[in-house]
């Protein structure tokens, strides 16, 4: 069949049904800055040698930085195995597997990525992944509005204590499906049990560790909203998993569903994305999970094989009705997690955690003892932590960068009384001696502000 | 050719219905289910909801399609086959008996929906669609 695309006269008989004069029109909900032609600072049509040199500049001003930045994207160690093996052709090039025979051995890296996510999160199924965690989240609660048939409400109950984008994507995807999203302040900084806020809520939603890096008391929510007919969806961080009381053992009953963002398992920072969100639920839920889910299954003569099952719930059969309009997965990312993983094994995904808790305690104990610095929130917290640095946060950014430090995130925006706050983490790649030039850098950036 | 039963209604979308006192039990015609293929999953309502007529009130899948099954009457739903959970091949092979979806409790229990159609009527749709 040979390819035709639309003809001018398709394009403007298109636009004239839909009462519209040009197709730049469909994107005039994008903010300018967000544009291409912002991007003013690349010129039309440089060589390859040109353009490959001004990107290698440019790329020098992300490594040369000691990260102490999380807020929802790691700076842990990638084993080499990892992108060399994924970066095989039969890897870097495979698409959506719908020819089961030929796809065999991407069928069965993403159901060993799916096994590998339904044991962290101590769930029964797990997808073949989405766009990303915050993605992922949307999805989560709109198919708990899906399973929850005894709400009457269509309210979900976010915390304030959720990452910011997670929200703000929420917020995007969510608006036009009739659900009342009701964000509960946390000043403690962490979710306080409240009867009144929860009320008859559809959903609740537990991000663990949350955005400020602190541990909720998860056993309590979720026991507190099973009393109340409200599902729990856990947000979380995998590589927490290897350490933490996994989503599916929280309270009595496990949390309902289970998202989050992959990112940690493998995939560089690379300034934010891309990245890959999961999404695991138990399995009287599975036909209301979006996404894709290969399946382990036998021959007509008994061999093993995988294939894409439950298909129907997806947009090629389902079209409007299907439980989602993601329907694809982040393949090559999902293979690079899946190799990571494997590599390490649980013995070695705990040992990093580990390394990760404990240094990022030993840096908030070194710092807590400057004069003026102190914890925002008390309670246990994880491998982030929200300081009190006694002067201005975005100041204090800026300095210890020109000094080669991305000294964590200034919670500054939308947040009362921060302008102080700090939010630093600290993965298992910062050694002693980083930690120390830390602090001391610190200090020494307090004193001639 | 497809089975027909005459003492039962039908909707051009493929639902029978056997209307006995106030009970009207649902489920889809012989032609549906051969249409259908291999039926692998029912999706049955709650017990205790109100449906409208018309409404969409169950999916059954196929190892081909998804399709919405729609009420043929208004009323409460009293019951569902349950049995179909474990055994959806049920709706192929007995598609007027043990295949059947759910039990709705019918409001007006003297006449019969104008939209309902008798087994020659239903009949008559089915061979327009297999052409």
């Amino acid at each position: 069949m040979p390819f035709i695309p639309h003809t001018d006269t398709d394009v403007s008989s298109m636009l004239e049904t839909i009462g519209i004069d040009s197709i730049a029109t469909l994107f005039d909900e994008i903010p300018d800055h967000l544009r291409l032609d912002s991007l003013a600072n690349i010129s039309d049509g440089v060589s390859e040698m040109v353009m490959l040199r001004h990107m290698a500049e440019r790329a020098k001003k992300d490594e040369s930085a000691l990260c102490f930045l999380g807020a929802g994207c790691y700076d842990h160690h990638i084993p080499a195995a990892v992108w060399d093996i994924a970066s095989r052709g039969e890897f870097l090039t495979a698409y959506t597997p719908y020819q089961a025979e030929a796809s065999q051995g991407t069928l069965q890296l993403l159901y060993e990525f799916q096994s590998m996510l339904a044991s962290l999160s101590g769930m029964d199924v797990a997808n073949a992944s989405v766009y990303d965690g915050a993605t992922a989240l949307a999805e989560s609660i709109l198919m708990a509005l899906r399973v929850n048939r005894k709400s009457q409400h269509r309210r979900v109950l976010i915390p304030e204590s959720l990452h910011p984008s997670y929200l703000d994507t929420v917020k995007t995807i969510v608006p036009h499906q009739d659900i009342d999203i009701k964000v509960q302040p946390c000043p403690e900084g962490v979710f306080q049990l409240d009867e009144l806020a929860l009320g008859d809520a559809t959903a609740l939603v537990v991000q663990q560790p949350n955005f400020y890096g602190q541990l909720e008391d998860v056993d309590e929510l979720t026991r507190f909203a099973h009393a109340h007919d409200t599902l729990v969806i856990a947000v979380v961080n995998p590589m927490s998993l290897g350490l933490l009381k996994p989503p599916g053992d929280w309270g009595d009953t496990g949390a309902d569903i289970v998202c989050g963002d992959g990112q940690p398992l493998g995939i560089p920072m690379a300034s934010g994305g891309p990245s890959y969100g999961f999404l695991c639920s138990r399995f009287e839920y599975v036909r209301q999970l979006p996404g894709r889910i290969a399946g382990k299954t036998q021959d007509a003569e008994g061999n093993q094989g995988f294939v894409l099952t439950l298909q129907a719930r997806e947009q090629h059969i389902r079209r409007a009705k299907a439980t989602s309009n993601i329907c694809t997965n982040q393949g090559l990312l999902v293979t690079a997690a899946t190799i990571y993983m494997t590599l390490l094994g649980p013995d070695g995904l705990r040992q990093v955690v580990q390394t990760c808790f404990q240094r990022s305690h030993e840096l908030v104990d070194q710092l807590t003892t400057l004069p003026g610095v102190k914890r925002q929130f008390e309670g246990p917290f994880f491998h982030e932590c929200v300081l009190d640095i006694g002067c201005d946060a975005e100041t204090l950014r800026d300095r210890m960068l020109e000094r080669g430090i991305l000294a964590g995130l200034p919670l500054t925006d939308g947040i009362e009384n921060r302008q102080e706050s700090l939010l630093v983490c600290t993965t298992e790649k910062r050694t002693a001696e980083d930690l120390e030039l830390y602090v001391r850098t610190l200090d020494h950036v307090r004193n001639n502000l | 050719m497809s089975d027909f039963p005459t003492d039962i209604y039908y909707l051009p979308t493929h639902e029978w219905v056997r209307i006995d006192g106030d009970r009207a039990t649902v489920g889809i015609s012989d032609f549906a289910q051969t249409q259908l293929g291999d039926v692998v999953y029912v999706e049955l309502p709650e017990v205790g909801i109100q449906v409208e007529q018309g409404g969409e009130v169950a999916v059954v899948e196929s190892v081909k399609a998804a399709s919405d099954i729609y009420a043929p009457v208004a009323g409460e739903i009293m019951e569902i086959n349950d049995t179909l959970d474990a055994a959806p091949e049920t709706v192929n092979s007995d598609p007027y008996g043990a295949g059947w979806f759910f039990v709705i409790r019918v409001e007006s229990e003297d006449e019969v929906p104008d939209a309902l159609l008798t087994a020659a009527e239903y009949k008559q749709v089915c061979e327009e669609e297999a052409g």
